[in-house]
């Protein structure tokens, strides 16, 4: 698994700049430091692990669907004739 | 549909051959991102079998080792953008169609609060989406996913971790465009079916 799945509560400015970012940054490290003893930001982390795993689930589903025949049709069709389609 | 013309003067059959597998294998993830990019599946077919026929012309300038996926992906995505700038009207159009349908599935029995998820994705802004889908569902490094959408690593970032906060608070407000169901019970029956999915694992 990537690192980077962990979310922090940040500073609630829904549109932040790029500029911003910095300053949004300072505040994650806020968070850091806070995390262990503030139980409503172990909550909100929980939240998001079960958004991500629903994220994940919900593609999934497609992944996992049978591939229609047709994708396979194209391909072989191209493969046959490999000057290119028109 | 118009081919690109590209010349396979020296193909190498055994290259030809494991491009070809590792191309049919991303088919089900090409359909999947394309799922939640296009308004209903019939479209989203359409612009997965377009992306792959992209990639299979284009397969001479792919350098076999490197990150397949991302490459198709970003084909996609531009076939997807390419495509709405042409058909600028049906935008308005797609906004509704994605709203009933995005990533809709074939499965009549699908757990409710994935429709709810699902709603609620529909109504962040589509960069927002996309960088949420690609790095927390298509598994994606945030340095991948800002190459597939041709943006810089720290934009990735920040949309994603907004995208993060206003889906939860989407989802907890209830602020989602569905009658009847309440709001927390949408977050509930997500941490409930999370939970009980990691349970699995």
């Amino acid at each position: 698994m990537w690192s980077g799945m962990k979310t922090r509560g940040g500073d609630g400015a829904a549109q932040a700049p790029a500029s911003k970012m910095i300053e949004q940054r300072h505040s994650e490290m806020r968070t850091d430091a806070r995390r262990k003893s503030d139980p409503s930001l172990d909550e909100a982390r929980l939240r998001q692990q079960a958004i991500g795993v629903k994220l994940r689930q919900m593609f999934d589903q497609v992944v996992n669907e049978p591939v229609p025949d047709e994708f396979l049709d194209i391909l072989k069709r191209a493969d046959a004739n490999k000057s290119g389609r028109d | 549909m118009e081919a690109q013309q590209h010349k396979d003067s020296a193909a190498d059959p055994a290259r030809e051959a494991a491009f070809k597998a590792e191309l049919v294998a991303l088919i089900p993830h090409l359909r999947a991102f394309a799922r939640t990019l296009a308004g209903d599946p019939t479209s989203a077919d359409d612009l997965a079998q377009d992306a792959m026929m992209k990639a299979w012309d284009a397969r001479a300038s792919y350098q076999m080792g490197t990150n397949m996926k991302a490459w198709t992906f970003m084909i996609l995505r531009n076939q997807f953008y390419s495509e709405k700038r042409r058909s600028w009207r049906q935008t308005q159009l797609d906004q509704e169609a994605a709203e009933r349908t995005l990533v809709a599935v074939d499965d009549p029995e699908a757990p409710v609060a994935l429709d709810e998820l699902r709603l609620g994705l529909s109504m962040l802004p589509a960069e927002q989406r996309e960088a949420l889908i690609l790095v927390g569902a298509g598994g994606f490094a945030y340095e991948e996913a800002a190459d597939i959408c041709g943006c810089a690593v720290g934009t990735v970032k920040s949309r994603v971790s907004r995208a993060r906060r206003a889906l939860q608070g989407i989802l907890e407000a209830g602020n989602y465009k569905r009658d009847g169901a309440s709001a927390s019970d949408a977050m509930r029956t997500i941490l409930a079916d999370a939970e009980r999915l990691s349970a699995l694992r």
